[in-house]
């Protein structure tokens, strides 16, 4: 339990790798890496897909990243009916790739592939937390 | 090049929004046609595979349901799914089966009935068929995700929002000859660039029309397709790969890697290139999808398969003729059935029976189906 936490909507409560949410809530975005043979995953994982071990641990995703691909989303699913427009975007963090959505004040003209941004960790309504991305 | 498992019979059904029926009498639409295609009964069938994605479904596990409708029982028969490339992970499944021995001929029955749920549980639906605990939470969507694969295409190759109409335009045109498309009405390049965004760049034209439908193919194995038909359609190569479902786990969004691969090892199997196909179906769930498939079919150099759309060489009388059906954007996509529905153009491509949309003189002929966005993907090459 504790992973309904994370995001605007929340499909489901439990995983291995729950304690993204309590980093979230200490203002950090956290992937994993295996202490075994140092893969590097985001989103985390509780398994190494390599080498088949579970020992993780967590690293801070941080600095800036480049802006890989967006879109300005005109028509949600259900339960974000209330949040149209906003923007997903895929931003690359040297090599680690993190999806979100950019920050709902970010001007559209401003918006391009490549642009640099940060990941800031973000409290929604209804006490759900998540991050987003804001242009440095 | 492999000769040992023919398609002998091709059915399917009218695409249509909102079909007045249940999905057995769906099913049995495709069924029949196929059946006096082929011109075998139900006693000359080894097995049955039936093909649809099941979020879709009221009824659940619909193989049992749709096997007694269509009079197949006690023959066995079992689910395939790979979302909108269901049908053709079928086949790939049906050539197994008689390949093997294993059945001499199979039933590959795709199926679709997407007003069974109503539209609420329709976006409910959607918004899940990203990864649950990453992706959705942020609200997405497949046109979304296909949005940011434009995107990408668009920053990496120059390509433009122009150029996606282009193809809407050219599918627009088929689908109007196309008496079993569900939008059957012209599209002009300044109605698509003008249309509601859905998800920028993507508009409304830019994305597939919304059926209900089926398709079926009738497999056999060589021995029994020259004994049975006087026209086989034969299996020469297949290919199938996958990727990441999570967008973070893809080098780049500007090409679908699971097609690539695929396509890599349906050439290889066919012992043809992408110079030898004479006609094409490709997955154009949007239209920046159709764009990929040409660069990731190799009609086209990577970043350069703009220059086929906007020289006219995908239409009839081009270079290499593209979803001259109407494609998905304009024929419809009814999930389960689609690749059934591709397999079925190009058997009467090849066949010289396709009326108005006849590509003269096809020989060789390529169907190339996706599953999500860019999850499964699957290429098969026909030749006759």
């Amino acid at each position: 339990m504790g992973f309904e936490k994370f995001g605007r909507v929340s499909f489901t409560a439990q995983t291995k790798a729950g304690a993204f949410v309590e980093y979230l809530e200490k203002g950090e975005l956290r992937g994993t890496r295996c202490r075994s043979c140092g893969r590097v995953y985001f989103p985390p994982r509780a398994d190494c897909s390599f080498c088949l071990s579970s020992d993780m641990e967590w690293f801070k995703v941080e600095g800036q990243g480049s802006l890989v691909s967006f879109t300005r989303v005109n028509y949600g699913p259900t339960g974000f009916e209330s949040d149209v427009p906003y923007i997903l975007a895929l931003v690359d963090f040297n090599g680690t790739r993190v999806f979100g959505r950019l920050g709902k004040d970010v001007p559209e003209e401003q918006i391009a592939v490549g642009m640099i941004v940060k990941a800031v960790t973000s409290t929604l309504p209804g006490g759900q937390i998540s991050y987003e991305f804001l242009p440095v | 090049m492999p000769n040992d498992v023919a398609i002998i019979g091709v059915g399917q059904s009218a695409f249509v929004r909102g079909y007045e029926g249940s999905i057995r009498e769906l099913a049995f639409e495709a069924y029949r046609e196929a059946m006096k295609d082929a011109g075998i009964s139900n006693s000359d069938i080894g097995a049955s595979i039936i093909c649809s994605a099941p979020e879709y479904d009221k009824q659940r596990s619909p193989s049992g349901l749709i096997a007694e409708y269509l009079g197949l029982n006690p023959q066995p028969t079992f689910a395939i799914e790979t979302v909108c490339s269901s049908s053709t992970t079928g086949i790939r499944v049906a050539y197994s089966l008689i390949k093997s021995g294993l059945h001499d001929i199979v039933v590959v029955l795709g199926f679709q009935k997407m007003s069974e749920i109503s539209s609420a549980d329709s976006q409910e639906r959607m918004g899940r068929g990203a990864d649950i605990m990453w992706e959705s939470p942020f609200g997405t969507m497949m046109p979304a995700y296909y949005a940011m694969h434009a995107r990408a295409h668009f920053a990496r190759y120059g390509s433009t929002e122009k150029d996606l109409a282009l193809i809407r335009v050219k599918a627009a045109k088929y689908g109007a000859l196309n008496e079993k498309a569900v939008y059957r009405k012209g599209v002009e390049l300044e109605q698509c660039l003008t249309a509601d965004v859905v998800a920028s760049p993507l508009k409304r034209f830019d994305c597939c029309a919304n059926a209900d439908g089926s398709s079926c193919l009738i497999m056999a194995s060589a021995e029994k397709a020259r004994e049975i038909s006087q026209k086989p359609v034969w299996v020469m190569g297949l290919g199938s790969g996958t990727a990441s479902l999570t967008m973070t786990g893809r080098e780049a969004l500007d090409g679908l890697n699971c097609a690539r691969v695929a396509a890599k090892q349906a050439y290889e199997m066919a012992g043809v290139g992408p110079q030898d196909i004479d006609v094409a179906e490709v997955h154009d769930c949007f239209t920046i999808a159709e764009l990929m498939a040409y660069e990731n079919l190799g009609f086209a150099e990577p970043g350069k398969g703009v220059e086929l759309i906007r020289e006219g060489e995908t239409y009839i009388g081009g270079k290499i003729p593209v979803n001259v059906d109407g494609g998905l954007l304009s024929k419809g996509h009814p999930i389960g059935a689609t690749g059934g529905s591709q397999v079925r153009t190009i058997v009467l491509q090849l066949r010289n029976e396709a009326g108005d949309i006849q590509v003269p003189g096809a020989e060789i002929g390529l169907v190339h189906n996706i599953g999500g966005v860019g999850i499964y993907g699957n290429v098969i090459i026909l030749g006759r």
